[in-house]
């Protein structure tokens, strides 16, 4: 096995073309699923030395997370938080303390965990991906990097190199709220983002709702968002998004909670998200 | 005056808080823990588990890993002995599966290495050919005709008709007319119970480091409760003279009972007596969930009859227990616990135990107690709902008290239920109003507590300053409350003592720590040995100011005469006595080697508020206090940590912990990610209220107080549960799915 830390993007892609190479972020993923023998890369490509990817810029209005900003770093952005409290809550639920100084939301995408908590907010955030790789850079919506349990839709020598979170209209806001049995330190039964923006009078003009943990990627739910739009979140109207997150639900029945559990539980969220979202879009609840 | 005998006296050091021992080494990482300590040449160890549920081994191959590189010996089953004694045996065959694999974990085959990859390496090269067999996990299935045998030949000699050669043990404790008893209530509630299969979580896994040298004298290092109890038994199982195996306790980091027997110590030294060399041999935390001993699992039917106005008129319980893979008596403890509480005319208790295709149990904390009392206060509880009743004052109506003939037969001595009840009921806690969606439960709870044999040495060193050597494990900060006991019969400071935990070497025979006992038995012994030492200060102080040995007595940390006919001396301290020792007589010791009955049962009442999001079912337990019956607590920061710590294991057994069995029999979360143990965000602050009712068996009055805590909670929890969420539920744990589907059944 080998650890490299490479200095320019070229380098580090053309290190991740070589055999069993593997990106290292925080390494929260990766160095345990090594202990526990998941995987056992050749060569660990360490990208938190290159240029840029530990910064946190503005662009265009939006933001550009570097793919080696930790959790906490985020949460230490006051702008960052300003503008998408739900996307740095999403990351910010990752672990604890030590986990959140090492953790990073471009780990959290690109690790594909269906249940991942920094992945529903960005999607409904309708986040950028940056990808580096040997042909050059691609940017690539968020919604498309995971194809499933454990996979990504990245090339063979391709990383991400940051995420962009887009520019915020006036009476905007996000949140997401996860499942879990405990407080802290556990995997996602259920999770819900929300990403509203309102009309002059409280009307919801736009509205994006992603689930996580209740089907093989976490996905943007079309329906849920619509329930919403024109409305001032009255009752008729968070039912209707219940409805329509269960109806999109396809979970698998383990352990951690039942196919019924988690269908009801994911509407539960999703209006309650919606609710806190509309809030700090600056809507009278 | 008799020995245990209490007077009326104002304890110096005795209830006081000061500093832990043992503690700077923890928190600084300078203790021993059982994996810390190495030899030159040591050889690292692993083991092959079995992948199976339950199989027949056709073969094991070991051809292959035997010539790899780095390899060192392999051991199975076949290098050991079959002990004529039924219970060593099944240890062994715990430690190394003999003709048959009983559980998904359980070991086949062990290696010694070079290296942890040689080690891996040679486990992958071992061919073991199973023979797949039916597995049955759970009781209740376990129990019926025609299911899985796990064990030929085990079986209960009488098995009712209908039921499984699986059936190993049963017991019936009671007393008084069941029929008349029913037939006086004005409610009867009869309801059954399920339970799953906990661990005791401690965060140190089994760990230890084997030598036998090629003269066959062993010497073990491990984390192990029991140092006696380790030597014993791997002497036997690999036909050792007792006094050729030294087994030294390293500082242990959690037992809660799971730490009472062996899993690996065999066969590290089978590993190292076939290698010549020391063998380091480490579970990991899947091994750990896998292989070492959780609790029972359990299914309970309960049948109680109570007045209107909540007098108990006859109670019965049958309670199934199912403690793995091989026989044992844990249902006995539980029978015997169920209505230990209260004060009865007609009462039965019926255990049971069944084989299933689990690892072998091992005791976690009152074994047999929590699922016997969950389900007998929550009947107590359903009961009072239905009949408008306080359930402080229903307990305290047929609270058990001095003179009680118990369900088990035993007639109770002085006991500390009802004014640990009545403590319950003033404390604000018991009437803080409650918000929607919340409910308040309570439970009452209780323990045997063991007494057993210790034994210590309690050496005067010249510089005034005293040590004393014991033989039992500390898992709860016995070392604090050892030497503080020295220090008050003694008259010095704590400063002065020193209490070290000794190899099997060095004192005599100790009963492995466990039911409660150090505090009260080494306690105990501990005072003989201080009062043995002060009468022979007394005799040297005597031989000075040439007067009789018994003209002077022991006061204060000081020989003096006794009374104005003794003569008129000044007080000659112990460090006096001590400095000049090796010229007036040798050194001055203290012995105990001895037993104790009397070890003085003790209760607890726990009060718990929950509030349960009706939406999701997730729970939060939002206040907690603990009220229990600590006899005298020679150390209160410790005994609170003790009913603090009980507490926080019970919460986690009600509410999310348990052992997770596939269709395939293989158990689905053998890790801390999906066995979930409360995280401290998880609990509120546990407060703790002491009672002192002295045990009339010890001279300070103390009992045991480890392991009542953690047998209320499940039962509090569960009411408190069951009336925030308007419906009751019967199974443990009450996961949020559990709870959310009960709600939603209600409607
Ligand atoms: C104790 C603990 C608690 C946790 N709790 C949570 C939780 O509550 N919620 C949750 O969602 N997760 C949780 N996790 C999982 C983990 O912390 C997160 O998924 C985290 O965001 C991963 O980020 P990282 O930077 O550490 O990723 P790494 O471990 O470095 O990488 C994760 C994976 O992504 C790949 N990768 C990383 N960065 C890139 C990149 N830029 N381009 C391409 N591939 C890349 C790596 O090769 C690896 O396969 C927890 C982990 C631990 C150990």
């Amino acid at each position: 096995m080998r650890y490299a830390i490479p200095k320019t993007a070229a380098e580090a892609a053309s290190l991740l073309m070589e055999e069993a190479a593997r990106v290292l972020a925080g390494g929260t993923d990766l160095l345990v699923q090594m202990k526990s023998g998941a995987r056992s890369p050749e060569v660990i490509v360490d990208i938190k030395h290159l240029p840029g990817l530990r910064d946190i810029s503005r662009e265009d209005g939006g933001f550009r997370i570097g793919a080696a900003v930790s959790g906490a770093e985020m949460q230490e952005h006051a702008d960052l938080v300003a503008a998408w409290p739900g996307v740095v809550e999403g990351v910010n639920l990752i672990g604890s303390t030590q986990i959140q100084g090492r953790a990073t939301m471009a780990g959290n995408l690109c690790n594909g965990s269906p249940a991942a908590d920094g992945v529903p907010a960005q999607i409904a955030a309708q986040a950028v991906v940056r990808i580096v790789g040997p042909k050059g850079e691609r940017d690539c919506p968020v919604a498309e990097i995971p194809t499933g349990p454990g996979k990504i839709s990245l090339g063979r020598g391709e990383f991400v190199a940051s995420i962009l979170l887009p520019a915020r209209p006036e009476r905007s806001g996000d949140a997401y709220l996860r499942f879990i049995p405990r407080t802290e330190m556990d995997i996602a039964v259920a999770g819900a983002a929300v990403n509203l923006v309102l009309a002059a009078d409280g009307t919801v003009d736009q509205a994006r709702v992603a689930l996580g943990a209740v089907a093989p990627t976490a996905m943007l739910v079309e329906e849920a968002g619509a329930a919403l739009v024109g409305t001032k979140l009255e009752q008729p109207a968070l039912d209707a998004l219940a409805k329509a997150c269960e109806a999109a639900c396809k979970p698998i029945d383990d352990k951690r909670g039942t196919v019924e559990f988690r269908t009801h539980v994911a509407g539960v969220l999703a209006r309650r998200a919606a609710r806190i979202a509309y809030v700090r879009a600056g809507g009278r609840a | 005056m008799a020995f245990d005998q209490q007077q009326k006296r104002d304890f110096k050091v005795v209830g006081t808080r000061p500093v832990r021992p043992d503690g700077i080494d923890k928190v600084t990482g300078r203790a021993m823990y059982g994996a810390d300590l190495s030899a030159p040449g040591m050889l690292v160890a692993r083991v092959l588990r079995s992948p199976h549920a339950h199989a027949k081994i056709v073969k094991i191959d070991i051809s292959k890993a035997e010539g790899l590189p780095g390899v060192k010996a392999i051991v199975t089953s076949a290098d050991l002995g079959r002990p004529e004694d039924e219970a060593l045996r099944d240890t062994q065959d715990n430690c190394l599966a003999y003709d048959k694999v009983l559980y998904d974990g359980h070991p086949v085959a062990a290696v010694a290495a070079t290296t942890p990859e040689a080690a891996k390496a040679a486990l992958a090269a071992i061919e073991v050919t199973y023979e797949k067999l039916p597995h049955v996990t759970d009781v209740d299935a376990a129990m019926k005709a025609g299911a899985p045998v796990v064990l030929d030949g085990r079986a209960y000699e009488e098995v009712p008709a209908g039921w499984s050669q699986n059936v190993t043990n049963h017991c019936e404790f009671g007393h008084g007319d069941l029929e008349a008893g029913f037939a006086k209530a004005d409610l009867i509630l009869e309801r059954s119970f399920k339970t799953e299969a906990t661990h005791q979580g401690y965060i140190e896994p089994h760990a230890c480091l084997a030598s036998v040298g090629p003269d066959g004298r062993g010497e073990l290092w491990c984390c192990t409760q029991g140092q006696y109890m380790v030597r014993e038994t791997c002497a036997g199982i690999l036909e050792m003279d007792a006094s050729q195996l030294k087994v030294t306790p390293s500082e242990i980091g959690g037992g809660f009972g799971g730490k009472t027997t062996v899993f690996i110590e065999p066969v590290a030294l089978a590993l190292s007596r076939k290698a010549g060399r020391p063998v380091k041999l480490v579970m990991t935390r899947d091994e750990v969930f896998r292989a070492s001993g959780p609790t029972i699992q359990s299914s309970t039917d309960v049948k109680i009859g109570m007045t209107r106005d909540g007098r108990i008129t006859a109670a019965e319980a049958t309670l199934r227990y199912s403690g793995g893979c091989y026989p044992n008596m844990t249902c006995m403890m539980g029978a015997q616990a169920a209505f230990a509480a209260y004060d009865l005319d007609a009462v039965r208790t019926y255990g049971w135990n069944a084989l299933t295709n689990r690892p072998k149990e091992i005791s976690y904390r009152a074994p047999g107690a929590p699922t016997a009392i969950y389900a007998v206060e929550n009947v107590l509880d359903e009961m009072c709902q239905e009949l408008g009743l306080d359930p402080i004052d229903v307990r305290l109506t047929n609270a058990a008290d001095k003179g009680t003939k118990s369900s088990y037969g035993v007639t109770f001595q002085d006991i500390g239920l009802k004014t640990a009840l009545e403590a319950a009921k003033a404390h604000p806690h018991y009437s803080a109003p409650l918000g929607p969606n919340q409910g308040r439960g309570l439970s009452c709870g209780f323990w045997f507590n063991f007494g057993g044999n210790s034994s210590v040495t309690l050496s005067v060193n010249t510089d005034g300053t005293v040590n004393v050597t014991e033989g039992n494990p500390d898992i709860g900060g016995s070392r604090a409350s050892i030497s503080m006991i020295a220090a008050e019969e003694l008259g010095i400071p704590y400063e002065h003592v020193r209490t070290l935990v000794a190899d099997t070497a060095s004192i005599g025979h100790s009963d492995t720590t466990d039911g409660s006992r150090v505090t009260f038995m080494v306690g105990l012994a501990t005072i003989k040995a201080a009062r043995e030492a002060t009468q022979k200060m007394c005799a040297r102080a005597a031989a000075i100011w040439g007067i009789e040995p018994d003209a002077v007595e022991w006061i204060d940390g000081a020989a003096q005469p006794a009374g104005p006919n003794a003569g008129k001396f000044p007080p000659m301290s112990l460090a006096e006595i001590a400095a000049t020792s090796l010229k007036t007589g040798g050194p001055i010791a203290g012995h105990c080697e001895s037993t104790a009955d009397g070890a003085g049962v003790s209760f607890g009442v726990h009060l718990c508020d929950i509030e349960v999001d009706p939406e999701t079912g997730f729970t939060k337990v939002l206040r907690y206090t603990v009220v229990q019956d600590a006899g005298k607590a020679i150390h209160p920061d410790y005994v609170e940590g003790q009913m603090q710590g009980g507490a926080a294991q019970g919460i986690g057994w009600a509410l999310n912990e348990e052992y997770i069995y596939g269709e395939d029999g293989l158990l689905q979360n053998p890790g801390f990610l999906d066995y979930r143990i409360p995280v401290a965000s998880d609990l509120p602050p546990i407060d703790t209220v002491i009672v002192e009712v002295p045990n009339p068996g010890h001279p300070y009055g103390v009992r045991g107080v480890g392991e009542t805590s953690i047998v209320p909670p499940l039962a509090a929890i569960a009411n408190a549960v069951s009336r925030a969420a308007g419906v009751r539920l019967h199974e443990l744990p009450m996961s949020p799915p559990k709870i959310l589907k009960a709600v939603m059944a209600k409607g």
